[in-house]
């Protein structure tokens, strides 16, 4: 039975294997300074790699239950330090009792971002109204338990990663639909809207994230009378919000200079409104264009949330360095340890989000050519 | 009575489906369109031919409002164009336009670009729209093509689409803006017997071409422009065999030179 892609075409024959010595021969040692500049890179690895590798894994300490154990020479990273404050990390100094209301937003997260992902699941017009709507308030309700029966948590006792993902998360749900808007409003006919639009882009392009945090943490209270000014971290995911969608505008307005005015034109002429031309024919065409643009600005995001912490929020970062001062856990190689635990996470989601997209622009290229 | 040579006499009521009146526009202080004035009666098939620049995309564009005119008036179906949205829409569900380029939608089947519009604009439901779909995807001779894309299909196959979309909102004008410029050589004549077969149908068209027989086939009238001006609007055997303006006269050595 001949193999066929989705859109009806038999497929490709697969490439016949050539074996790893032709392989390298081609493509590593074609000539002097191919050979050269693979040897070089060779030694580069050599250099750190092995070092690398016996520090987080064989002369690693992996378990005991106090500092003592990872005291001595020749001790590689300290990993039940990491143990010991995986809570820390995950959620800060939320209320130990409390503690299954972040599970419970966590795990109800999980659930409805996979099948929102996968592009074959059932009924997605519902999963991404319970993901865009209902979620966020469900995990409002829940994280900061201003209803009868729950226990406030004031945001201050928020942190680790919990802070890192809302941060981020809220980033990215307000960033594309807001960036959209902007990026429309940037290219509308009426002078008006469009110069509303310049002027918002270009501010928030021209501060840096820093000083946006700062002004929203120390500034806007002073501005504001006492009591009215809103809490600190929702302060900053404002200031997160509004500085991404400034530079989700310009990508998206990138995709949007890619189509054609022709595709808005017959749009137009079979009688769809501006609304319908922008959300069927123009927008699919634009954003798919522009796929890595919108990822690499939520990598860009998720890293850059880390920047609360000079705003006196401890995210993973932060939590990450406050246990260091913790002297039960004091070792020589504790901040090592600690730093390359932050960065694995932080690899882990943002390595997540570049494979993923990967995986969608290779489904829209093979299922739609042009 | 009509002669042999004319053996399909199609009817054209005397209702109004057209009608403009020193129409006049402006790109910047370019003066695009001059004092334009042209009536079209219901079940007319007009063509209009003009040398490159001279104002025939801008004059149909103003049909259905892609392009604002300055002065004057436009009626549509006795709809006035104005800056009143509401009335454009109204136009827009009334007008079909086929372009030069196709402007097919590249990232739906052709069956999904065909019932884009009566889902959305007509509120037509799914499986109505489908059958209405594959109805006019069979009359200009290629439902088998309706699960593709439109980057699998020839340039002449992608126009037949493009004008199964536009009949597919039911609409009482039909717009061509050089329908077949943009094609090969030998996919012209499949788009154009399509075309023959809409005017039999008594089909109201205004159509932009330098296909001279189509012209004759097919057209009323034969409206001539340059430099943003009708010069010249006759029956087709009258322009093409005794055009009075100068401009025509050289414009037709050039055309039927090639
Ligand atoms: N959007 C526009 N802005 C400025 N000038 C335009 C625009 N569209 C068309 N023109 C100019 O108007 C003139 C008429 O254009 P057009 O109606 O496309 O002519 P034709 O279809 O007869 O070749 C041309 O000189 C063209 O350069
Ligand atoms: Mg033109």
């Amino acid at each position: 039975m001949a193999m066929e892609d989705v859109t009806g075409r038999p497929r490709p024959p697969m490439r016949s294997r050539i074996s790893p010595v032709d392989w390298a021969r081609r493509n590593l040692f074609s000539s002097v300074g191919n050979t050269a500049l693979t040897l070089f890179c060779l030694w580069l690895l050599w250099l750190a790699v092995p070092p690398f590798l016996d520090f987080t894994i064989f002369s690693a300490v992996w378990t005991g239950a106090t500092r003592e154990v990872c005291l001595g020479p020749d001790k590689g990273a300290c990993w039940p330090l990491v143990w010991a404050n995986l809570g820390q990390f995950i959620y800060g100094r939320y209320p130990e009792d409390e503690i299954w209301r972040v599970n419970v937003v966590f795990a109800l997260g999980f659930a409805a971002i996979v099948p929102a992902l996968i592009p074959s699941a059932p009924a997605k017009r519902f999963n991404l109204i319970f993901l865009l709507v209902i979620y966020p308030l469900i995990a409002l309700v829940l994280l900061a338990g201003d209803r009868p029966g729950l226990r406030p948590v004031p945001t201050s006792e928020w942190g680790g990663l919990l802070v890192t993902l809302v941060v981020a998360l809220t980033g990215i749900v307000v960033s594309l639909p807001l960036g959209i808007v902007l990026a429309l409003g940037r290219r509308s006919s009426m002078p008006a809207i469009r110069t509303v639009c310049i002027v918002f882009i270009e501010f928030w392009r021209g501060v840096p994230l820093i000083t946006v945090l700062f002004m929203a943490s120390v500034m806007l209270p002073l501005f504001l009378p006492e009591g009215m000014s809103p809490d600190n971290l929702l302060r900053c995911l404002v200031g997160v919000a509004l500085f991404s969608s400034a530079y989700m505008a310009e990508v998206v307005r990138g995709g949007l200079q890619a189509i054609p005015a022709g595709q808005y034109e017959a749009a137009r002429a079979t009688g769809l409104t501006y609304w319908q031309a922008m959300g069927l024919v123009v927008l699919p065409q634009a954003l798919r264009h522009v796929i890595p643009g919108i990822v690499n600005t939520f990598i860009g995001l998720f890293k850059d949330t880390t920047l609360v912490l000079i705003v006196g929020i401890f995210d993973l970062l932060g939590q990450v360095r406050a246990q260091l001062s913790d002297p039960s856990w004091t070792v020589p190689q504790g901040a090592l340890t600690a730093y390359i635990f932050a960065a694995l996470v932080y690899w882990v989601f943002c390595f997540g989000m570049s494979q993923y997209s990967n995986f969608m622009e290779r489904r829209l290229n093979t299922s739609r050519e042009r | 009575m009509s002669g042999a040579n004319t053996p399909k006499k199609m009817t054209v009521s005397d209702k109004v489906m057209i009608e403009m009146t020193g129409v006049n526009k402006w790109f910047d202080d370019f003066h695009v369109l001059k004092d334009i004035g042209l009536k079209v009666n219901e079940g007319e098939r007009i063509v209009i031919a003009g040398p490159s620049g001279s104002g025939k995309s801008t004059l149909i564009r103003c049909i259905n409002r892609l392009e604002p005119h300055d002065e004057g008036r436009i009626v549509i179906d006795g709809i006035e164009l104005t800056e009143d949205l509401k009335r454009i829409d109204e136009v827009r569900r009334e007008v079909g336009m086929v372009f030069q380029q196709f402007n097919l939608f590249p990232h739906m089947t052709v069956l999904e670009n065909c019932t884009l519009a009566p889902i959305w604009v007509r509120k037509m439901p799914e499986n109505e729209a489908r059958d209405l779909a594959m109805n006019f995807l069979e009359r200009v001779r290629i439902p088998e093509q309706a699960m593709k894309y439109p980057g699998q299909l020839s340039g002449g196959q992608q126009q037949r689409v493009a004008i199964a979309r536009a009949l597919c909102m039911n609409p009482k004008i039909m717009l061509f803006d050089e329908p077949t410029s943009a094609l090969d050589p030998e996919m012209i004549k499949e788009v154009l017997d399509v075309m023959v077969e809409l005017a039999q149908e008594g089909m109201t068209m205004l159509c932009v071409t330098h296909e001279m027989g189509f012209a004759r086939e097919v057209a009323n009238r034969v409206v001539f422009m340059d430099a943003g001006e009708i010069i010249e609007e006759a029956p087709p055997e009258e322009f093409f065999n005794s055009p009075k303006n100068a401009r025509t006269k050289e414009f037709l050595a050039q055309i039927l030179a090639h």
